[in-house]
């Protein structure tokens, strides 16, 4: 057995203790998540080594049910009093709780086993090899860059540097017993320029893999993120205004990452969110393909299994614009009268929701610079901020800076500006798709264009 | 001793931390030539309730515990920590942080002392000694008044939390300092539904008290505030976009200038100078009317501690006084780069994160005018009456906020409410704008987390009504704007 293969052993074997425990102790249902983890993490600032950190955590999640009463306790004092400690306040609090008629687990039917698990390869042995000193290297090349690529970087809040390597278990008394590990390494670089009246202009650049032969080259992401910096200086804002708005892939995601919370579950039957009752109708252009794919290989959002052991699958999520399935948890399907999307998502405190995997919508064949040069007048968006949004409405506005496109060119930096449009209209009036999409982040998406928004600025 | 839960590295726990045990792991930090050391000991117990669809649906715990070492040299941080307090688990740790200053010479044997510490939370018993069925009660009154208000009540969520957080820091200069800080935080929230339209209103509060605060702010208070809010928005109208004057409410937008001013006056950002605060202490920053402090001494507010998470015993900061930038808030790192002693505003998120310069209660004084006459004074503008959260960019101040509760004003008197009101603007000359400041300074409920670096600590905001002199708004009315 490899040493990671031994770490999952003896968390299924802690799970299944305290599965059994928690039994004995009067629960009807019981299910024990246990995480182990470790990172080092370094940051370099001008040239200089400032925090390196390095250490390993362990937790354990137990979620009990008495009839059909539900409570969930965590703890990170695996010692037999902590033990104890964990599973006495779970049976007390389910005690407390009252009895929620769609509160249970999955079917037993449902469970996946070992062998319908497929190998994501999102476990790279070589990320945890990397040393304190190689990792202070990669930072400190990766700030170099930065300061190598223009004289106008001036100062810098730093470079960082962060390896993770974690296993888990989850093992239920529903007869499901199965593990799952993972690496991660990221380098962000974050420079600082000086601009026009005393402001400063701080700008960003990461790379993030599942693989160490897959990270970007430290130089290369320091050069990005300066001239990311570098780009915003002299930045103004516009007029008040309509006009056609373009998302980098950044910003893109973001504005995925809104859709993605109104889409779970839980806001659907908590009438939370603006697609109540929008299954099989039209929530974005039919230029528009929304998937969730938990097998993706390499993938930072890759799953075998979702969080209540059901075998993930990929979920069309909108097909031509149209809204083809909400992502569902067992509880959420039945309080909707559906089926599980084996989208279940279980928090190390043991509470379980539905979560998206790799949310990605689907590249189209113009390039990025094409999209822009078919751009007569708008906003390209690099960056955004602030937390306008109103799930229940779909009401947006936030933040932006980035540039103004004029005859199809990037022109001057822009920032200070709000954009606005409400979610469901924004996603009906995108009229054009780039092909840069990248897995970089669990939610993905290539640039796309807005036909049409309001910007308020002077 | 009373209560249930206490840390091991207690007096009476199963793994007492003594000055002997702290010096032999402060001196095993220092041995590789560190410069200075410290220890965090931390044990915290976190309870949370949800109440929704008119029964307890979920109540949950959480227990986690450890000891963070931390080792610097010059300007790095060697950090480590680990999960049990076994002396080898301690031991590992301390040895891993000291690598930072790997070459150095040992410094000399050291001793440690407890300080004494002042006491700023009336709790007489912690809210997670107290029974389950009290709270659930708490929640089921709450419930049963946000369903009784209007029949437009479609949804209730009500929830509740309860923490508390002991900690133990010893540090190589010889301090050792301790406290035990009890946390709770209320909220409700509800959806009302007229024909196809559906909003949302929320409500809700705390700080570091007992349940006794729920006999001056009811449960029923807070429904009946959530439910007013959500009703209000389903006749709200689309904002106005442009520039315009924007009077903020007292209290709860104290958060504009947490975000606004506030992380600019952190002083890691001023020591990097990245800040558009960094070397401007004594210049005017702000219009003459602005008096902000940092106060980490209020009685059971959000933001109040005893002790802050380097050992250090926190003060009433002046950070802006008559608008003149008086100085920033210090951690120990940053008062030793300018020359100056720590004001106890080191924090952390936990024993798993090194600290930092963090806001406690951050508060903009009051001034002379009556609330009526700064309303009176704005021809077209917005009230900005809640805020669901914002954002700043700290190295030039632009900040983004957008409103849970905003109303149209015109020609001196607050009209519609508005929905989908962002204010974005630039901290600096926010401050330089506002004109006018109300006599009625307020705190705000205790709702608020601010997060930096990744890192999440409770705080508390305050602040009386303000008048800002045209600031934008973000909303999608470009003709009204």
């Amino acid at each position: 057995m490899s040493e990671v293969e031994e770490d999952a052993q003896a968390l299924v074997d802690l799970g299944r203790s305290v599965v059994e425990r928690a039994i004995e102790a009067g629960a009807d249902v019981a299910e024990a998540g246990v995480h182990n983890g470790s990172h080092l993490s370094v940051k370099v600032r001008m040239h200089e080594p400032e925090l390196v950190e390095e250490a390993g955590s362990r937790a354990l999640g137990l979620r009990v049910l008495v009839g059909q009463r539900v409570a969930s306790t965590y703890t990170s004092d695996l010692s037999e009093p902590g033990q104890r400690t964990l599973i006495e306040d779970a049976l007390e609090l389910a005690r407390l709780s009252e009895s929620d008629e769609f509160a249970g687990p999955p079917d037993p039917s449902e469970l996946s086993s070992e062998s319908q698990w497929q190998d994501l390869d999102t476990f790279d042995e070589s990320v945890s090899q990397i040393s304190a000193d190689e990792a202070l290297e990669h930072a400190l090349r990766g700030e170099r860059a930065a300061f190598d690529f223009d004289p106008r970087i001036t100062n810098s809040e730093g470079a960082s540097f962060t390896r993770a390597r974690g296993v888990s278990a989850l093992i239920t008394s529903g007869g499901f017993a199965g593990s799952d590990h993972g690496t991660f390494a990221s380098i962000v670089v974050n420079p600082v320029a000086d601009d026009e009246g005393g402001k400063k202009r701080s700008g960003y650049h990461w790379s993030a893999s599942r693989h160490y032969a897959d990270l970007e080259d430290s130089a290369a992401v320091g050069e990005e993120a300066a001239r990311r910096t570098i780009a915003q200086l002299g930045a103004k804002k516009l007029p008040t205004q309509e006009l056609a708005v373009v998302f980098d892939k950044d910003a893109a995601r973001s504005i995925l990452g809104l859709f993605a919370g109104c889409v779970l579950g839980g806001a659907i039957w908590r009438k939370s969110s603006y697609l109540v009752d929008r299954v099989g109708t039209r929530v974005a252009s039919d230029l528009v393909d929304i998937v969730d794919d938990p097998l993706l290989p390499r993938a930072p959002g890759s799953r075998a299994f979702d969080g209540e052991g059901l075998l993930s699958h990929r979920n069309v999520v909108v097909q031509n614009g149209v809204l083809k399935t909400y992502l569902m948890d067992t509880y959420c399907a039945r309080k909707l009268g559906l089926r599980s999307t084996a989208s279940a998502s279980r928090s190390p405190a043991g509470g379980i929701s539905p979560s998206t995997s790799n949310l990605v919508l689907k590249a189209s064949s113009q390039s990025r610079d094409e999209l822009i040069a078919d751009t007569k007048h708008g906003l390209y968006v690099t960056s955004m901020m602030g937390f306008g949004f109103n799930a229940v409405t779909g009401d947006f506005s936030r933040g932006a800076s980035g540039f103004l496109i004029q005859d199809g060119e990037l022109a001057d930096p822009v920032s200070e500006v709000t954009i606005s449009l409400n979610l469901d209209q924004l996603l009906q009036r995108i009229d054009a798709v780039a092909d840069d999409l990248d897995h970089r982040t669990a939610i993905a998406s290539p640039t796309f264009r807005v036909s049409s928004m309001t910007l308020a600025g002077s | 001793m009373t209560g249930r839960y206490h840390a091991p590295f207690s007096e009476h726990g199963s793994h007492t931390v003594d000055a002997d045990i702290a010096q032999r792991l402060l001196r095993l930090a220092l041995d590789k030539g560190g410069d200075y050391a410290d220890l965090f000991f931390e044990y915290s117990v976190s309870g949370s309730y949800a109440y929704d669809e008119q029964i307890l649906k979920s109540a949950r715990r959480a227990v986690s515990m450890g000891l963070g070492v931390r080792v610097m040299k010059g300007d790095a941080t060697g950090y480590a920590y680990c999960e049990d307090f076994s002396f080898d688990a301690m031991k590992r740790a301390a040895e891993t942080a000291a690598q930072i200053a790997a070459g150095g010479k040992p410094l000399a044997p050291l001793e440690v002392s407890m300080r004494d510490a002042p006491s700023r939370y009336p709790v007489s018993v912690e809210s997670l000694d107290v029974e389950g069925e009290a709270k659930k009660a708490i929640l089921e009154r709450a419930d049963r008044a946000a369903r009784a208000a209007d029949p437009r009540v479609v949804r209730v969520d009500v929830s509740f939390a309860e923490s508390v957080r002991e900690i133990l820091i010893a540090n190589s200069l010889g301090h050792m300092a301790h406290d035990r800080q009890p946390l709770i935080r209320f909220g409700l929230r509800v959806i009302a539904e007229d024909g196809g339209n559906r909003q949302a209103g929320s409500s809700g509060g705390g700080g570091r008290v007992g349940l006794e605060y729920f006999e001056d702010q009811t449960p029923e208070w807070h429904a009946e505030q959530a439910v007013r809010q959500a009703l209000v928005m389903l006749d709200a109208r689309e904002a106005p976009a442009g520039e315009m004057d924007v009077v903020l409410a007292p209290g709860d937008s104290g958060i504009l200038l947490h975000e606004a001013v506030g992380h600019g006056l952190e002083a890691d950002f001023n020591r990097k100078k990245t800040s558009n605060y960094s070397n401007r202490v004594g210049e005017g920053v702000a219009s003459e009317l602005c008096t902000v402090v940092d106060d980490a001494s209020l009685r059971g507010s959000r933001g109040s501690i005893n002790v802050d998470d380097e050992g250090q015993l926190p003060v009433r900061s002046v950070l802006i006084e008559g608008g003149v930038l008086k100085g920033y808030m210090q951690d120990r790192h940053s008062a030793d780069f300018f020359g100056t002693t720590p004001d106890g505003h080191g924090r952390r998120q936990s024993f798993r994160s090194h600290p930092m310069p963090r806001m406690t209660n951050t508060m903009l004084l009051g001034g002379q005018d009556s609330p009526e006459d700064v309303i009176r004074s704005v021809k077209r503008g917005v009230y900005a009456k809640k805020f669901g959260g914002g954002q700043v960019d700290i190295s030039n101040g632009d900040f983004v906020f957008s409103l849970t509760e905003g109303y149209l004003v015109e020609d001196g008197k607050i009209t519609a409410p508005l929905k989908g009101v962002n204010l974005i603007g630039n901290g600096p000359d926010a401050m330089r704008n506002v004109v006018m400041l109300g006599h009625d300074f307020e705190v705000s409920d205790g709702i608020w987390t601010c997060g930096k670096e990744g890192q999440s600590v409770p705080v508390g905001v305050g602040c009386p009504t303000i008048k800002i002199a045209s600031m934008t708004v973000g909303g999608t009315q470009v003709a009204g704007g």
